[in-house]
């Protein structure tokens, strides 16, 4: 199977102010991966995603996607790259003063020349794909915290996506909603053939849906690991990433 | 020999030292223990040069973490010195407790940590000034644009986003606001009333009030009221959605969020804000009669001739005209400040006060500017 880049990221160094959050960062997201962006709380990763989005500048470095760097792209070239790409917020970040299928509208009637009728039949089926059918004119305020995950998700997918972002998808959700969000972002990968990058810390997700990723150490403000993190359970590459995949079991690996 | 003994409730703590030991002993059930003594004992000890630190908790019976401060405390002194401390033969779960707080997992560091020469921090000051300043002023061009991209119907702005907003600052404010401006009414009628009497003069607390409302303080009243009303609600939605990362989400679905959240509030507050300052002149003016009828006797008719003979048009319109400019700067204190709010809960509140604060202000600086436009224009 030949790879093709989706992102890539070249000698990044994020941060606020005077405060360096991850220094020199490489990687590459392949087209139809679904690669994750692992580390403790804190270590940036929510910061990532936001110059992956072009929403945070870096303080150095480039974030090529397909063949732009969006860290010096004109707002229209990044406008360009936003509609290709959708993301889920960590906490659904939909509008509360809009209906479900109104927030789903949105960027429909802001980028597309569909009719209205054509807009609210196309956000019917979007909330359908992630399983909300008829839930089109709730309000954000009536529906649960996994249900509004949904919803976000069904936002982001209403351009038809080539690259989906997720921060923390599973974040408070019991543990049914995170795996059947795990189990359709799956088969929005399979189905829909889109590259996703999915931000998380919560192992059973990293583990049933991952299959490339980076972990970055907050401490050392670095990437320290990177592969499938199937791989990287059986062969850690330093103590921190042993620790992180084994909720804490640092004291086997020293025997190992 | 050196001894020292603190007593607690139902226990004490012995601090001795001998031949370069220190022993610490704890006995009976000690709680919320005043430790301070005992540690600077203890700290004076090992820093002296003793060679070793005994902890004795064999007599020791129930204990808090008062104890157990002590106790770190020991530790950490002896680690400093370089001296020895034995804790094995602490009560176990205290000893776990004492490993807990002595693992040191990463060294704290925080935005903004470093230490700044006067220079330095000087440079930093300026720097983060014109940053601020350059900021404002782009805000208030973005929003001047987007007011034109709106008339050239060029605009995303939601209509119903519009309605919502003019309803709240609208309708909903109309029974506060005639609330507040006849008691206004009232007051200065009172005040005057009781200084023109002494001349006999009370019938002009009719033209005091009239002139004094229309001309400018109906426009305070409702612009002081809107700031806290509608400009701190429109921070307070704005910075909320700051931190549920909507703002995010318009940013990265390209919709602008002038068209989208400032503008619609914006246009509302202008649009009512001539009409409220209306309601407040009027409702003054009865606050202002009802004073003059009921509690000086003037005829009701005697009081209205002179109230119309003061009504001056001009006064009326620079009224007004207040009411207009401090519907743009509520708006814009608000909105700025909601979309510059951090990202935790405590922002928005941080966010909600500056708007009204900042608000209030700019309001009464605009005051200021007015009244001297309108002397060298004779107005
Ligand atoms: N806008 C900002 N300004 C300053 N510091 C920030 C900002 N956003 C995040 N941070 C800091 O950056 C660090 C990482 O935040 P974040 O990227 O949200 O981490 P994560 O998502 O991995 O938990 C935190 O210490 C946070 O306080
Ligand atoms: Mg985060």
């Amino acid at each position: 199977m030949s790879e093709q880049v989706q992102i890539n990221v070249e000698n990044l160094t994020i941060g606020y102010g005077d405060f360096v959050l991850l220094k020199d960062a490489d990687y590459q997201v392949n087209k139809g991966d679904i690669f994750i962006i692992m580390g403790g709380s804190g270590c940036g990763k929510s910061s990532m995603l936001r110059v992956l989005t072009g929403l945070v500048k870096p303080k150095k470095g480039k974030v090529i996607i397909g063949d732009t760097d969006i860290t010096s792209a004109s707002d229209s070239e990044i406008q360009q790259i936003r509609e290709k790409s959708g993301i889920l917020y960590q906490s659904g970040a939909l509008f509360s003063s809009m209906t479900l299928a109104e927030n789903i509208a949105l960027p429909l009637q802001q980028y597309t020349d569909y009719s209205e009728k054509t807009i609210k039949e196309l956000a019917g089926l979007k909330l359908s794909l992630v399983g909300l059918a008829g839930f089109d004119d709730f309000y954000p305020s009536e529906i649960s915290g996994g249900m509004k995950k949904r919803a976000g998700l069904a936002r982001a997918l209403a351009l038809d996506p080539e690259i989906v972002y997720f921060d923390e998808p599973s974040a408070g959700l019991d543990p049914i909603s995170s795996k059947n969000l795990d189990d359709l972002i799956i088969e929005l990968n399979r189905s829909l053939g889109t590259t996703i990058v999915v931000v998380t810390h919560e192992l059973s997700s990293i583990f049933s849906i991952g299959n490339n990723s980076i972990f970055l150490d907050g401490a050392k403000k670095q990437i320290t690991a990177r592969g499938n993190p199937r791989e990287l359970l059986k062969n850690p590459p330093n103590r921190e990433v042993y620790e992180f995949l084994t909720r804490g079991g640092g004291n086997q690996y020293a025997e190992k | 020999m050196n001894k020292r003994t603190t007593n607690n409730k139902n226990g004490t703590v012995f601090v001795t030292q001998k031949n370069g030991i220190v022993k610490v002993m704890f006995s009976g059930n000690i709680a919320e223990l005043d430790g301070g003594e005992v540690v600077a004992e203890i700290r004076k000890y090992s820093a002296k040069g003793a060679e070793q630190i005994l902890l004795d908790t064999e007599k020791l019976g129930s204990w808090d973490s008062s104890v157990l401060l002590v106790v770190f405390e020991a530790v950490k002194s002896a680690k400093e010195n370089n001296i020895e401390c034995d804790i094995s033969n602490l009560p176990e779960n205290m000893q776990q407790l004492v490993h807990l707080a002595l693992a040191v997992n990463r060294k704290p560091t925080r935005a903004g940590d470093g230490s700044y020469d006067v220079f330095e921090t000087l440079g930093r000051i300026t720097i983060d000034t014109v940053q601020k300043v350059t900021k404002v002023l782009a805000f208030i061009g973005d929003s001047f644009s987007a007011i034109g991209r709106f008339f050239a119907g060029r605009s995303i702005t939601r209509s119903i986003d519009f309605y919502a907003a003019l309803s709240d600052c609208g309708p909903k404010a109309l029974g506060i606001i005639s609330l507040i401006s006849f008691l206004v009414g009232l007051i200065l009628a009172f005040v005057g009333a009781v200084q023109l009497r002494e001349f006999g003069a009370q019938i002009y607390v009719a033209s005091l009030v009239t002139i004094g409302m229309c001309r400018i303080m109906g426009a305070i009243m409702v612009g002081i009221i809107m700031a806290g009303r509608t400009g701190s609600a429109y921070a307070a939605t704005i910075g909320t959605m700051q931190v549920n990362e909507e703002l995010d989400a318009l940013q990265t679905m390209g919709l602008s969020r002038m068209d989208f959240l400032v503008l619609p509030r914006l246009l509302a507050l202008v649009l009512a804000m001539p009409i409220l300052t209306m309601l407040a002149d009027f409702m003054g003016m009865l606050g202002g009669a009802f004073v003059g009828v009921f509690m000086l006797d003037i005829p009701y008719q005697e009081y209205w001739r002179f109230a119309v003979r003061a009504f001056k048009i001009g006064n009326f319109l620079v009224g007004i005209f207040h009411g207009i400019c401090f519907g743009f700067i509520i708006a814009l204190c608000g909105c700025y400040q909601g979309l510059n709010c951090g990202r935790n809960a405590d922002s928005v509140g941080v966010a909600t006060t500056k708007s009204v604060v900042s608000a209030v202000v700019y309001m009464i600086v605009a005051t200021g500017i007015i009244t001297v436009i309108c002397q060298e224009l004779g107005i």
